[in-house]
């Protein structure tokens, strides 16, 4: 029962966040109702027993990915570019997401019912202390199994650090690099 | 009765404990940050020979509240052109994140809001990492060059300290090999000895790291020099401002009690293993006893009658909370509490020494300017760290692999990590030397 | 960097080009404190300007008396008697002694040292008792007169002035020990402010700014006045001319202030302490220019005497105001947070720059 409320209510920040964010006028406005719906994803990882996914959520992208937008937001003269935007066609595109996402959403709850155990409200959800420990087995298959794609994600992460370095010190240094 | 209310019963069942925690969290830790910021001024009176406030209640305990009372009712200014949503919601972010790191700190063997969360020290990280977008909203809906300016200062500088900080734990994470906190607390109790002796770099490390984290002089050029920018704060008047500055002080004590969980024991005793020590357990009543007597003591030599009152209550008061630490011994129902009891004095004492070292530290030393500090924090502090890493990973395997004694292991280890230290230290003051009798400048910073 | 400044020492206003951060150029706007008093002197007998002088350098009023009762003095062809110029001597030391704890404090208080501040306090508190025992006031203490001194030392003033300078030494080696080693303070202030020797002579700085680039220039061993060519003490000298170096000066020459304190009260001549002047000052017509080893500089005084009781003009060298000028080639490449730290170490004085 708790769990089911726990659901809903972070899907619904997670739904109000985001459609907040997309209807909102100011760009600050927009990046911090985007981070609400990022914290409650988050949640939504921590309920389910994701453990390292909800924290890995919320050091990541709420504390360096949205972090980093907001410095560009602030940083980056945006009501000149606003005015350069000349699409003509925005209301029928909305309508037509609109809907489609409607017609989804409207789908998953009619035929959810017909599901045997499912439905609107979960009534039995494995305890969380039943789970396997998150990040041990995280670290298990990372280190194990999926070795090698996890050495060459570090160097593209290394790649991109110095090439960020390269590039933002390339415009102000001449010789004394 | 119907199925909600039962729901909420069950809840309440399961969860009491961590609620009343919870509870005790949000509404006393902003009262203790208040009485830090008092123990801060009197420290700094008492080292700078003088005494600090005395006016408001005996001794000027009660200058907290008087604090937070003016604050309270101050005129609540928001500057014109500023964004009133995000001018209203970054104390706010600043504070909850402060407050909510607190939940998975383990105060004692029982305290904990958040029990047994299997990526203890994680959460507390990331959570205390959202304090920053607080920092950096707030300098933007203050609407001032000089503010913005400030906060991505300070962002920049958090952020830099952050990764040091990040890889110092990761030193210690590697000694205890689990995020748990109150599995680390029980690998230390396991080795019998705290991870402060087995890593002391690491512990150095995150002092350091710590120290700009929570913009703490030596590294508070953000926020204390006034040469022309007054920090992302300067907009915030009234209880907007007291938002900020109680959240910088919870973060210290969430910083302080990382620190103690992962270096100094957690709620441990004292040499934990040793069983002829276990009379130490003892010592909490009789440190607070041994106040209560010598508060009595200076009773007799005061001035004035009040203060005599004042010194005769708190040693009064001392006995009787001594005495709360005592009767769990001899009344065998209570027995049970006696850990979670000893646990919680040990560990707020640990978290006061740590705070302490912050304090003298912010008496004593100059400050850092700011391409300095970042100097330090990238040229010196990351290197080391990772350095650190490198190390106390080589002696795990040579424990694991090559048999050889844990702390003979780390010992090999750490004297080549010092030596690393000395040379990185050697290395860059030759650099910023040449660099700076070079040109007539010293050379910019990037960022 | 406006008139209110926690940190520009008073009412200094300094317009700084910035390139980034980088200070490019400055241009200072002062006269926020100007008070006339070099107008003032022209319609004050002799007498009677001698308090408004303390009020130009008042965290060393001691000096500037000194300076003007000299300077009168050279003009009227009297001389001090030797007891007076002993005790004199003592009390511009010590006052030499208490402006350099105020710079102290205040400098490191403005790199971020917090604690500095007090313990000098807590010695300039002594000076000041001794001040205070000696003519009354603390800070601006008129306590020389046109002729020697109004007032005889008081019954103690040796022992209390021996055992503030005994005391002294500790105290010395606790700034020291709290500042001179600590990489943090080398830091911000080694290679930063440079001045050097031949900027220095061209600009006119003076004082310690001269001394820490490497010239041995005081005027108390140059051009002797009141009772130094009697004691034995060191002119403390830098070589780099940074505000290291000069921080370095200002604590060696606290020391050798407290040593002079130390030999001239051992003998204190007996005798009068006024000279040979009459009730009226009435100098004949004459110009006279006489300067005085402040503890900012060279303070001096330029009067001329139209044969009556009112000096004709009075024209103050004041050594804040000429190193004031040298902030520009100081600050020039240095970032932002430099700037606080090169005002403090001109120490200036805004009384004495606008007058």
């Amino acid at each position: 029962m708790l769990d089911s409320v726990l659901f809903y209510f972070f899907g619904g920040v997670a739904v109000v966040g985001a459609a907040l964010m997309v209807t909102s006028r100011n760009a600050i406005h927009s990046a911090v109702f985007l981070i609400t719906t990022l914290l409650a994803t988050a949640g939504i990882f921590l309920q389910l027993g994701a453990e390292f996914l909800f924290i890995a959520q919320v050091i990541l992208y709420v504390g360096g990915i949205m972090v980093l937008f907001i410095f560009v937001i602030m940083l980056v003269r945006l009501d000149v570019a606003l005015h350069h935007i000349r699409f003509r066609m925005k209301s029928l595109v909305v309508m037509t997401v609109f809907g489609v996402l409607a017609a989804e959403a409207g789908a998953i709850i009619y035929y959810a019912r017909a599901l045997p155990g499912q439905g609107l409200f979960i009534q039995n959800m494995a305890p969380a202390d039943k789970l396997a420990p998150n990040s041990e087995k995280l670290a298990e298959s990372l280190f194990n199994s999926y070795l090698l794609p996890f050495e060459i994600a570090s160097v593209l992460l290394l790649v991109a650090m110095v090439g960020a370095v390269v590039m933002a010190k390339s415009k102000n240094r001449t010789e004394e690099s | 009765m119907n199925p909600t209310a039962h729901a909420i019963l069950v809840f309440l069942q399961t969860w009491w404990v961590e609620l009343v925690c919870g509870v005790v969290i949000v509404a006393v830790v902003p009262l203790i940050a208040g009485y830090v910021v008092l123990v801060e001024r009197k420290l700094m009176a008492d080292m700078q020979a003088r005494l600090g406030p005395m006016r408001v209640g005996p001794h000027g305990l009660l200058q907290p509240i008087a604090d937070a009372v003016k604050l309270l009712i101050k005129e609540d200014i928001i500057p014109d052109q500023s964004d009133k949503l995000i001018f209203w919601l970054a104390p706010v972010i600043s504070m909850v994140a402060a407050l909510t790191s607190m939940g998975a700190i383990a105060f004692g063997p029982t305290f904990q809001v958040a029990r047994d969360i299997n990526i203890g020290i994680l959460f507390v990280l990331g959570v205390s990492s959202l304090g920053f977008l607080g920092i950096i909203l707030g300098g933007w809906a203050s609407n001032s060059h000089y503010s913005i300016i400030g906060a991505l200062r300070s962002t920049a500088q958090l952020v830099s300290y952050e990764t040091a900080a990040g890889l110092a734990i990761v030193s210690a994470l590697l000694l205890s090999g689990t995020l748990r906190i109150s599995a680390i607390v029980e690998a230390q109790q396991q080795a019998g000895v705290w991870f402060i002796f087995l890593a002391p770099v690491a512990a150095f490390i995150y002092l350091v790291a710590s120290i700009a984290e929570t913009n703490r002089a030596p590294f508070d050029l953000p926020e204390a020099e006034s040469e022309l920018v007054a920090g992302y704060m300067t907009e915030y008047s009234g209880f907007r401002w007291a938002l900020y500055f109680l959240g910088e002080y919870a973060n210290m004590i969430v910083v302080g009690s990382v620190a103690t969980t992962l270096f100094l024991g957690g709620w441990l005793r004292p040499f934990p293993n040793v069983h002829w020590l276990a009379w130490l357990d003892w010592l909490p009543a009789l440190i607070i006893a041994l106040i209560g007597v010598y508060s009595i003591h200076r009773a007799g030599k005061q001035p004035v009658k009040v203060q005599t009152g004042f010194m005769w209550a708190v040693g009064l008061a001392c006995f009787a909370v001594a005495v709360i630490f005592a009767v769990p011994w001899f009344v065998a129902p209570l027995k049970v509490i006696i850990p979670g009891l000893n646990g919680a004095f040990w560990f707020l004492l640990k978290v006061s020494a740590y705070i302490y070292v912050f304090m003298w530290l912010r008496f004593t030393l100059p400050r850092y300017r700011f391409d300095q500090l970042m100097h330090l924090g990238w040229y010196i502090l990351i290197p080391l760290a990772i350095v650190n890493v490198f190390s106390v990973g080589i002696a795990m395997l040579l424990e694991t692999e090559f048999g050889v004694t844990r702390w003979l292991a780390l010992l090999l280890t750490t004297i080549v990590t010092l030596a690393a230290a000395i040379l990185l230290v050697r290395w860059h003051d030759k650099r910023t030397e040449s660099a700076s009798s070079a040109s007539l400048a010293p050379e910019s910073y990037a960022g | 960097m406006g008139p209110q400044h926690p940190s520009t020492h008073g009412v200094l206003r300094v317009k700084l080009k910035l390139d980034g951060e980088r200070v490019r150029g400055t241009e200072c706007v002062i006269g926020y404190l100007h008070r006339g008093v070099e107008k003032i002197a022209e319609n004050r007998s002799y007498q009677q300007f001698a308090p408004y002088v303390d009020r130009m350098d008042y965290v060393a009023a001691v000096s500037n008396g000194l300076g003007y009762c000299e300077a009168v003095e050279k003009l009227l062809n009297v001389e001090a008697p030797p007891r007076a110029r002993v005790i004199r001597t003592i009390l511009a030391e010590l006052q030499r002694i208490a402006s350099h704890l105020v710079w102290l404090g205040t400098n490191a208080l403005d790199i971020g040292a917090l604690t500095p501040l007090f313990y000098c306090m807590r010695e300039r508190e002594e000076i000041l008792k001794i001040f205070e025992k000696y003519c009354g006031a603390r800070l601006t203490t008129h306590a020389f007169r046109i002729g020697g001194l109004q007032y005889e030392s008081y019954d103690g003033f040796e022992q209390d002035v021996e055992r503030f300078c005994l005391d002294f030494e500790h105290r010395i080696q606790d700034y020291v020990d709290l500042l001179t080693g600590n990489s943090i303070w080398i830091g911000r202030t080694r290679n930063v402010g440079m001045l050097k020797a031949a900027d220095c002579i061209a600009l006119g700085a003076s004082g310690p700014i001269l001394r820490a680039a490497g010239v041995k220039w005081d005027l108390r061993k140059a051009q002797p006045y009141a009772a130094y060519e009697q004691y034995k003490f060191e002119i403390p000298v830098g070589s780099n001319g940074d505000t290291y170096d000069r921080y370095m000066v200002r604590i060696e020459e606290m020391r050798q202030s407290r040593l002079i304190c130390l030999q001239a009260i051992e003998k204190i001549p007996e005798g009068p302490i006024m000279g040979k002047v009459g009730k009226v000052i009435k100098p004949s017509a004459g110009e006279i220019y006489h300067s005085i080893e402040a503890p900012k500089g060279i303070l001096g005084y330029y009067i001329v005497s139209d044969g009556g009781t009112q000096p004709y003009r009075v024209r103050v060298r004041p050594p804040s105001f000429v190193n004031l000028q040298a902030l520009d080639k100081m600050v020039r490449g240095h970032l932002v947070a430099d700037v606080v730290a090169i005002i403090g170490t001109l120490d200036i004085v805004l009384g004495e720059v606008d007058r």
